[in-house]
């Protein structure tokens, strides 16, 4: 790779600090927000009046990035980890920047990553998929095997059950990317499980399917037949190309709108079986402790959820009052998102926002709620309403139900106070 | 790299069953495709299998890549040249009953899957001193933010719930399995089964749950009682929670007051690239 023949010029640094001049001063995260709010008239704008390198110089060839990668401009939009959260690198979790996405699809390169025990490279040449158990054949497919299978697109949200469970007994961390980044939405290709398990022909006490990774966690759920059966897959691709790494190259389990944990990456073994395996990630982990000390078990399914992305407190508003575009991120485990409700007082009047893009069963949905800012603080909030007529609840419902110690499934309304600077602060209000 | 002693041995191994010449792979492989017309009967390795097998296995890795159609390349699909052993669309082939007795060793409630074997919790005292103590500490009660398995009984009422192996989890079977699967961290599939067994009686006198001089076996597995057994049920939000959270949601006029802030993040300040993150760390998610 060669160097960008586009050299640096005194020109460019005096531009530099024409840009910068024009920023308002004060908040500790506008290091990433370089974009002036609005250029004051102060006699022509250089970017205009003189020739800048970039219509003189010649750009890069097209042999200098065979795998492209975002521009270097763009090097803050990156997953981002919570160090005190988990004792070390390799069983944790790091967030998806929320806040700098746009659209529904979550690029590859920042979808987030849960591992239990690394992520481990595993070629298509050693990988083996078994199933076994109350089969009629127990069988072993190999990678080249699973492309031979009837194949199948769909896009879909992929959400950690603990996405926002740091937030229970209060707001915690100030960022969208902190606070909900424990989500992605991609388009997978793949071949749907009930053909493989077709293959190897399900006997009728067949009820229960455990799903098994093969990395030093040897991650394993237990799924129910019906699941299995309705809309699982097992997916080698996502946005078009090959499953990264993270994200259990070469296959992994789709479950569409249940909870992560049960995406088994890495996926070597499927047993059908006729009753649960009650292993460790859905007994000790992902069962939620309500008040009274008992836990609920198997609670698969994600809840409708919605949060403001931008303005958010790693994304504050720079412009100024005037013109301002609301926008976020709704999901529902049950089906689509039918409305999203924004409001700027803290809940006392609602608006409908504008869901734009492709509105799909289990995916992520894009809402925009455009409006005139008149400088003075807002309490932001979201609220999604799906298919079924499902209405995300405000913390304090969700609280009144389950208590403060149930980890996961916290999909309780988000509120965002921004403030005359624009800049805005995860909180709670009354 | 200290992290994985065993990687250079395993990759020394992985050589040598590559350099296997292609005589001495021929008995495995007649070996393995008898085995493979049992396949059809077989649903779960009993415990007798399982510790043949786990024997057997490396030996029998090259049979693995050869056994059922011997292909030049053993990605290519065996249908590619024939008949696979999938039923509807012939794809993929039988799985060899030593195969899946590799691979299959998840422990149910029930006790299905337990291997035969035993282990005391004096012999398990040391072998979790060894393997286990430096993350969860000599007691089970967690060196930083690892796991604790100890401790913790009647407070999962409590403010900060204190969830551990005797104070949580509501099988035995869950413990024997998850350390067959994955532990130590970082140096999986390295305990022998009864060292397994020895490993988890000693995490449930931890727990008060079983005297110094208690033997674990598959026997008596399902004797040991787990004190919060009885503290889950299934998923009732359908029930409790929808009939509230699917009413008409308000769009004016929905508070009497306008709302007040009640709870800053700022207060906690544990944001990561922001001033003393993490200073006043809340529990850690395991």
């Amino acid at each position: 790779m060669t160097d960008s023949p586009v050299k640096e010029t005194a020109k460019d640094a005096g531009r530099r600090r024409f840009l910068t001049a024009g920023l308002a001063t004060g908040g500790a995260l506008a290091a990433s927000a370089l974009v002036p709010a609005r250029a004051i008239a102060q006699g022509a704008d250089p970017l205009i009046a003189e020739v800048q390198p970039w219509a003189v110089q010649l750009g890069d060839g097209v042999d200098a990035h065979p795998y492209g990668t975002p521009i270097s401009f763009e090097s803050d939009v990156i997953r981002r980890n919570v160090p005190w959260l988990t004792a070390e690198t390799m069983s944790s979790i790091n967030f998806t920047p929320l806040h700098q996405l746009d659209g529904i699809i979550t690029p590859n390169g920042v979808c987030f990553e849960r591992h239990h025990a690394g992520s481990i490279e595993l070629s298509k040449a050693d990988y083996r998929l078994m199933i076994n158990g109350l089969v009629e054949q127990p069988l072993v497919f190999t990678y080249a095997d699973l492309e031979r299978f009837p194949r199948e697109n769909r896009i879909c949200f992929l959400e950690c059950a603990a996405n926002s469970g740091m937030e229970w007994a209060g707001p915690q961390l100030n960022g969208a990317q902190f606070t909900h980044g424990m989500i992605h939405n991609v388009a997978y290709t793949g071949v749907m499980l009930k053909d493989l398990l077709a293959e190897a022909g399900v006997k009728p006490e067949g009820k229960w399917l455990l799903a098994e990774g093969a990395d030093a966690s040897a991650m394993t759920r237990s799924i129910p037949m019906e699941k299995a059966l309705d809309d699982c897959m097992v997916a080698f691709r996502m946005n078009g190309e090959a499953l990264r790494k993270e994200q259990g190259y070469p296959a992994r389990l789709v479950v569409p709108g249940w909870e992560g944990n049960m995406w088994v990456k890495w996926l070597r073994r499927l047993e059908v079986g006729d009753q649960p395996w009650e292993q460790r990630e859905e007994t000790s982990k992902y069962t939620d402790t309500l008040e009274d000390g008992r836990s609920r078990k198997w609670t698969w399914v994600m809840d409708a959820k919605s949060v403001i992305t931008s303005p958010s407190p790693q994304a504050p508003i720079r412009h100024g009052k005037g013109r301002l575009v609301i926008t976020g991120v709704a999901w529902s485990g049950r089906g689509t998102v039918a409305e999203v409700h924004v409001t700027t007082d803290g809940g006392v009047n609602w608006h409908q926002a504008r869901i734009s893009g492709p509105s799909l069963d289990k995916s992520m949905h894009r809402f925009y709620y455009e409006m005139d800012w008149d400088g003075r603080p807002m309490l932001l909030q979201s609220r999604a309403v799906d298919s079924t007529g499902y209405v995300q609840p405000t913390k304090d419902a969700l609280r009144r139900f389950r208590g403060l110690n149930s980890i996961y499934h916290n999909n309780g309304i988000q509120t965002w106070a921004v403030n005359a600077e624009g800049e805005a602060e995860n909180v709670e209000i009354s | 790299m200290s992290r994985f002693p065993d990687l250079a041995l395993g990759l020394a191994l992985a050589a040598l069953l590559a350099a296997a010449p292609a005589a001495a792979q021929q008995p495995a492989q007649e070996a393995a495709t008898a085995a493979a017309a049992d396949a059809t009967n077989l649903t779960e390795a009993n415990a007798e299998e399982v510790e043949k097998a786990s024997d057997a296995v490396e030996e029998a890795k090259p049979a693995d890549e050869t056994a059922a159609t011997p292909p030049a390349d053993p990605n290519a699909s065996p249908a590619a040249s024939g008949e696979g052993a999938g039923r509807v669309l012939a794809l993929g082939r039988a799985a060899l009953p030593e195969e899946v007795a590799a691979w299959d060793i998840d422990v149910r409630p029930d006790g299905r899957g337990l291997p035969d074997g035993q282990g005391s919790v004096v012999d398990g005292e040391v072998l979790f001193t060894d393997n286990c103590a430096s993350c969860h500490g000599d007691f089970g009660e967690a060196v930083d933010r690892w796991p604790a398995l100890a401790g913790g009984q009647g407070t999962l009422a409590d403010e900060d719930p204190v969830k551990t192996v005797g104070s949580y989890w509501p099988y035995l079977s869950t413990t024997y399995d998850y350390i067959r699967r994955a532990m130590p961290f970082g140096n999986a599939h390295s305990l022998s089964n009864d060292e397994i067994y020895a490993i988890t009686a000693y995490v449930l006198n931890l727990n008060d749950l079983v005297d110094e001089d208690f033997v674990l076996s598959r026997d008596n597995f399902l004797t040991v009682e787990m004190p919060n057994a009885g503290g889950f049920f299934q998923d009732d939000r359908d029930t409790v929670e929808l009939p509230e959270f699917t009413q008409a949601p308000c769009m004016e006029s929905c508070k009497a007051a306008a709302p007040e802030i009640t709870k800053h993040a700022a207060v906690l300040d544990v944001t990561p690239d922001t001033p003393d993150d993490g200073a006043e760390a809340p529990p850690p998610m395991q």
